[in-house]
């Protein structure tokens, strides 16, 4: 049987998704993910020529509302949320090199 | 009346004693949480207790009464929220580390709805962390044990809401159903569990994990309950784009209407094979109970449904690989040091998020990423559009479709654990109405040794009356409601 996802795809695939694995997360996940796509690949066998992919399961047209403003949640609710705030904003790390 | 003995009504009964005067709003409050303090130990269906809350809103109940004001529809109703819908104030973690300590700052539009109708809100139910599970297995701070056999799923992802239901401690539980996740712990814990359309109700203040397919529904121990609640959180919602505009039809009205001449489509393949035997013959039964009622039996064909797990684990996955990106530790949530920022992200992810959502992150940024969208993403989303046609098809020669809701009654805890496919195929006969985004529910219909059956009637779209007229004609003609499990109340 062929490999559907290689133990260096699931490390591409981690990186994509900002989640730092382990050697033997990757492993574990490689196995998981193989097991999965192997089972999926019945789907290969459906006919779909001509089908239109579902874009939303119950056919409405795009709302629209009102352009009128409306109270938000105080900048004080946002931030006491936050693991790190400073001077009225989320404290993150630095995101550009240099200074 | 006896406090305590109120626990054992339904939410209409409730709701109606209250409204009299016969119990207080406060004493009904009182009993629920002790209840919840004496079996929770036992279930873990909370993860928080609101005591506080739900004390000031029974007093406020109490008070509008004594001055004579008109009670709500849920005046006095002991309700449990899952973990995933935001009550200001309260708690709201989806049962992840990665939300540890967060306080919603707002309500969830049903939250806002329930408040409205008077009901108390108790507290929030454990669930399968982010949703995603069938065994509430997956639930970062423990699983919920099913009241029926505590070594038992009390099925998921909402299996807290379900066993608080199924136990008692409240009449209503509201859960959210991406693939199963309400309608399958109702099948476990023999509850009435319902999901209504896609678009039914406001998914405001749901946090979300796959937002094609996510809408939230009720726990209730009778379908007169089940109506009663999706009345009242119903309605459209602006901040919601996928709210359906439409007027919300009197849900207790429709449980009059006779089942007489009613189109029950069955699938007569999905009944022979895939299910075990107890739940086949439970749905067998049902299909003559329903034939004695006046209802046309007839065979329909969903040929697609068989795609429908594959469908549905690239179609899910993709979009909460999608939604989840926003858990970074910047805003909310615990954050893991590191070096630089792409490191602190890669962290606090890992360390936030459990196995079963990682592996559901990466299946989905895998399926949608360059050079696999065609073959698993739009090829998932083209074998939705087939499935929804052979509802259609189904439709035009029946009014509601019956199947059983899982194929076994509640498995070991632990059982499935180690395979996350065998725990995907628990929801083979959910995921095809989720998929379609049409209303679906769970009603008991029997038992397997000691543990409830449940079947599945799924309807056309927005036909939410139909669906809870049958269920509801269906429960008066058997005695499953009145059997309750050896932990309750």
């Amino acid at each position: 049987m062929t490999t559907r996802i290689s133990e260096k795809e699931v490390e591409h695939v981690a990186r994509l998704a900002r989640l730092a694995l382990g050697p033997d997360d990757v492993k574990k996940m490689q196995g998981e993910l193989e097991g999965i796509l192997a089972f999926m690949a019945t789907l290969e066998k459906l006919d779909t020529n001509g089908v239109p992919p579902t874009t939303h399961s119950i056919a409405m047209s795009v709302p629209l509302r009102a352009d009128k403003p409306v109270q938000s949640l105080s900048r004080h609710e946002v931030l006491a949320a936050a693991a790190k705030s400073e001077a009225g904003a989320f404290a993150v790390p630095k995101v550009l090199d240099g200074e | 009346m006896l406090a305590n003995d109120v626990l054992k009504k339904s939410a209409s009964e409730i709701a109606a004693h209250v409204s009299k005067g016969d119990v207080s709003a406060v004493e009904v409050a009182r009993a629920s949480l002790a209840a919840i303090a004496k079996n929770d130990p036992k279930l873990h269906a909370f993860l928080y207790v609101d005591a506080e809350g739900a004390l000031a809103s029974a007093t406020a109940v109490d008070r509008a009464r004594a001055a004579g004001e008109t009670l709500g529809p849920l005046a006095g109703v002991p309700v449990a929220l899952k973990d995933n819908l935001c009550a200001r104030g309260t708690p709201t973690t989806c049962a992840s580390k990665i939300l540890e300590g967060w306080i919603a700052p707002y309500d969830a539009d049903v939250v806002t709805r329930l408040r409205a109708a008077g009901a108390t809100l108790v507290g929030k139910a454990n669930m399968d962390e982010f949703a995603m599970g069938s065994s509430n297995e997956n639930s970062a701070y423990g699983n919920v044990h099913n009241p029926w056999d505590v070594t038992r799923a009390p099925g998921g992802s909402s299996g807290g809401s379900a066993a608080a239901v199924a136990s008692g401690v409240a009449a209503v539980a509201l859960g959210s159903d991406t693939g199963g996740s309400v309608r399958q712990p109702g099948s476990f814990t023999g509850t009435v569990a319902f999901k209504p359309t896609y678009g039914r109700v406001s998914r405001y203040g749901l946090i979300a994990f796959a937002s094609s397919l996510d809408q939230i529904g009720p726990f209730t121990r009778t379908v007169r309950d089940a109506a009663r609640v999706t009345r009242v959180i119903s309605g459209h919602d602006g901040r919601d784009a996928t709210s359906a505009d439409l007027a919300v039809p009197d849900y207790e009205a429709a449980l009059g209407r006779s089942p007489k001449g009613v189109r029950v489509g069955v699938v007569r393949s999905a009944l022979a094979q895939g299910c075990d035997a107890a739940v086949q013959s439970a749905m067998l039964a049902a299909i003559e109970t329903l034939r004695c009622l006046g209802c046309a039996i007839v065979d329909v064909e969903l040929p697609t449904a068989e795609h429908a797990v594959s469908a549905y684990y690239i179609v899910a996955p993709a979009e909460c690989s999608s939604n989840l990106a926003r858990f970074d530790g910047m805003r909310y949530g615990p954050r893991a040091a590191g070096t630089d920022l792409t490191e602190v992200y890669g962290k606090t992810r890992a360390t936030g998020f459990g196995p079963e959502v990682k592996r559901r992150i990466m299946l989905g940024t895998y399926v949608l990423s360059a050079g696999y969208y065609d073959a698993y993403y739009a090829k998932a989303q083209k074998a939705r559009t087939l499935i929804a046609r052979d509802y259609a098809k189904a439709f035009e020669t029946c009014d509601l479709v019956l199947s059983p809701t899982s194929p076994s009654a509640a498995f070991p805890l632990g059982s499935r654990t180690k395979d996350p496919l065998a725990m995907y195929l628990a929801d083979i006969y959910t995921l095809p109405p989720s998929l379609a985004g049409l209303p679906a529910i769970n009603v008991p219909c029997g038992f397997d040794g000691e543990l409830p059956v449940g079947l599945q009637l799924t309807g056309k779209a927005f036909d939410e009356e139909g669906v809870l007229a049958l269920a509801h004609a269906y429960e008066q003609a058997c005695s499953w409601k009145d059997r309750h499990p050896p932990i309750f109340g």
